[in-house]
């Protein structure tokens, strides 16, 4: 199995770790991973601003760099959305295709691809879990609390695998944390407002950490929990799934 | 309503100056999408409900030609009389002649959000004649001379000693009185006398039936009922798009319509009305403004599914936060931001932004309108049609340019990633809208891909 390790722009640049942990889970599981040196964004920023037209230099880039994997993974389920939705190329729009059908988020293909039953990690915490809502009711990682039907868990089957770990509930269990890109600027107000309430639903129910499936989610809310001086941190589920 | 030059980032800025105003309004109408849940869950089949109203409605949107003219005819047959207003003023001017011609100068109105689009008020207001709504929102928000704030709940932003205030300057209620009992009992009073001398009503419509040429008004209050029951002249204004294309379909929209707005499982009245009683006369305006536009529209059309029960509003936590008078529109909301820029792209250009895309408009809608995907591709148009914030286009230019090669994106990363280690104050600063209320990350020695070129260099 040929994959390919797809780490977003603001990853790559602010959190390493993150990517690192995903590196070291999937080759901790037999994988072989590799990561092409000249990625760099999915397009993702300037597309959700109305700016579509001006990422085909994204699209290209990505399509050189990723067209020749069996499967591509990501620890973001935001950016996996985007290609999945809008990788487009109007010169190999066959391999823009075959891109979108096997770009996965890391913790559906641990489950869907891996069928992963059992992890070696340990983290002896209190956790919420934030469901960003790009994976969440873009890709479908878990059951949403709006339709009616039957509950399941991508990120939750995982971090159930792992030692010591407690989960905690939360009053809602999948409202926005407020980023949505370049919302976070451009509606201020309520973009962090919606970060403050997320952050204390976790904060009150007792959470020593924050995890996610997506960084982006996990950098607006540690942005407020670190201007609150609070202990509580975010991690990246998979520095958690990878946790010794 | 007109916001002056401010757009929905200005006004939202405004409604958070007061968190504990901000935290109420969340939990109030989160209470309502929680009361959605619970009757949505208690029906196994709503899933296919849902499914079943979007199908209704896509054969709806796509004949819709042939249901409006099958619908007019048996409305005339059953001694209607059917108007055509291609906009707003053609409507206003519509309901206007037929007050005119009765000479009536005073009328109540009850359950239209379409008179809210078209600024019926306002313009009756202009030639003279006075309009009391008589739902109890309405009739707040019209004594507080604003627009309503909520399609389903007009003055949902109001707390209730605000309403007791109100109350005890134009109702004479004693001052300080805020019980919500008390006050409805006040306001039914003052109304009944209203009722029983004004002779035009003026109601809307939720459901127009083309198999039998009537039409069905959702209210909880009876309200609608009342008021064309006791006027020589009924009015209805109604949208081209609130055709059904048989009776039977109300089976699926009135079991979705009520569980969807508040929660209950039907509104206390669901009224038909089909001929009008011996001496009545009864008007149907059906009403265009920019709806064959928007069907024209192959991305946008199925916004014309809606069918106004603003589940989307009360799941939507931008909405939640920011009150419905932040998007400047009858309308507000998710479903307001896909609807509104068809109006007006220049005035209204704010509207889909003002999303964080999370999807749960989407999943809560009943007739299944993929709001947000619209909301995405409102926001594509409105920048090609040069709509854009100008310092937003510079930046996206920049970010294109930067992103678009890897030599140009690791540079920038390096260079990005010192000034914030060395000189924090460059991006620390209130210039910088994260840093205001939120701290940067913290700065790590090396990005992945220089740390992937030191320890993988098997690659």
């Amino acid at each position: 199995m040929n994959v390919g390790l797809f780490i977003p722009c603001y990853i790559d640049q602010f959190y390493p770790n993150a990517a690192i942990a995903t590196l070291n889970l999937l080759s901790g599981l037999g994988i072989t991973v590799k990561y092409p040196v000249n990625q760099t964004c999915c397009g993702q920023p300037m597309a959700n601003s109305g700016f579509e037209h001006l990422t085909q230099g994204c699209n290209d880039l990505f399509i050189d760099n990723f067209a020749e994997f069996d499967y591509i993974v990501s620890p973001s389920g935001s950016c996996v959305l985007h290609i999945k939705d809008h990788l487009h190329s109007p010169t190999a729009e066959d391999k823009a295709l075959g891109i979108r059908k096997k770009v996965y988020e890391l913790t559906e293909f641990l489950t869907d691809v891996l069928k992963v039953e059992k992890l070696s990690a340990r983290f002896p915490h209190k956790v919420g879990v934030h469901q960003s809502c790009h994976g969440q009711r873009g890709l479908m990682l878990a059951q949403m609390s709006e339709l009616v039907d039957a509950p399941f868990s991508k990120p939750l089957h995982l971090l159930k695998m792992v030692e010591g770990l407690e989960l905690v509930e939360l009053s809602r269990p999948d409202e926005c944390c407020g980023f949505g890109g370049t919302f976070c600027v451009a509606e201020e107000a309520v973009s962090v407002k919606m970060g403050k309430d997320r952050v204390a639903d976790h904060v009150n129910h007792g959470a020593e950490y924050i995890t996610a499936a997506d960084m982006s989610c996990l950098m607006h809310m540690e942005g407020i929990l670190r201007r609150q001086n609070s202990n509580v941190k975010v991690l990246h589920i998979a520095e958690i799934l990878s946790a010794q | 309503m007109s916001s002056g030059t401010k757009d929905h980032a200005a006004l939202s800025d405004i409604f958070n100056k007061d968190e504990e105003r901000v935290d109420w309004h969340d939990e109030t109408l989160w209470f309502v999408r929680a009361k959605r849940d619970k009757a949505a869950h208690n029906i196994p089949e709503w899933e296919a409900l849902r499914e079943s109203a979007s199908l209704i409605k896509n054969n709806v949107l796509s004949n819709l030609h042939n249901y409006l003219i099958e619908f007019e005819e048996q409305a005339q047959k059953n001694g209607v009389t059917v108007h055509w207003a291609v906009d707003a003023a053609e409507h206003n001017q519509i309901v206007h002649a037929i007050l005119k011609e009765h000479g009536v100068n005073r009328l109540i109105k009850s359950k239209s959000m379409l008179t809210e689009e078209c600024h019926l008020n306002e313009y009756l207001k202009q030639n003279d004649i006075e309009v009391v709504d008589t739902d109890l929102g309405e009739r707040i928000v019209q004594l507080a001379q604003e627009p309503p704030s909520h399609i389903v709940l007009p003055c949902i932003h109001k707390k209730k000693e605000e309403i007791g205030e109100l109350f005890h300057e134009h109702l004479g209620t004693p001052e300080g009185m805020s019980d919500p009992v008390f006050l409805t009992a006040a306001a039914r009073e003052h109304l009944r006398e209203t009722f029983l001398t004004r002779k035009a009503a003026i109601t809307g419509v939720n459901f127009a039936v083309a198999e039998t040429g009537e039409f069905v008004v959702c209210t909880n209050e009876g309200n609608a009922d009342m008021g064309a029951h006791l006027a020589d002249v009924h009015i209805a204004c109604m949208g081209i798009e609130k055709i059904i294309p048989k009776r039977k379909n109300l089976g699926v929209f009135l079991r979705l319509l009520t569980r969807s707005a508040t929660g209950q499982p039907i509104t206390t009245y669901s009224s038909h009305f089909k001929k009008p009683r011996p001496g009545q006369q009864m008007h149907l305006v059906l009403v265009d403004n920019g709806r064959t536009t928007q069907l024209s529209r192959p991305d946008f059309r199925n916004s014309l599914k809606c069918i106004r029960c603003a589940a989307c509003m009360n799941t939507c936590p931008v909405y939640r936060r920011s009150g419905g008078h932040s998007y400047h529109t009858a309308v507000a909301g998710p479903i307001g931001s896909i609807l509104a820029p068809n109006l007006d792209m220049k005035e209204y250009s704010d509207l889909p932004f003002a999303s964080t895309l999370c999807g749960s408009c989407s999943n809560v809608c009943p007739v299944k309108i993929n709001i947000h995907e619209q909301l995405y591709k409102w926001r594509q148009v409105i920048v090609k049609e040069g709509y854009a914030d100008p310092t937003k286009k510079l930046a996206m230019k920049a970010m294109e340019f930067t992103l678009s090669s890897p030599f140009v994106y690791k540079n920038a990363g390096k260079v990005g990633r010192w000034f914030m280690k060395h000189a924090p104050f460059t991006v620390n600063n209130k210039l910088n809208l994260w840093y205001q209320h939120r701290e940067m990350p913290a700065v790590p020695k090396e990005s992945f891909g220089e740390w992937y070129k030191k320890n993988k260099k098997n690659d």
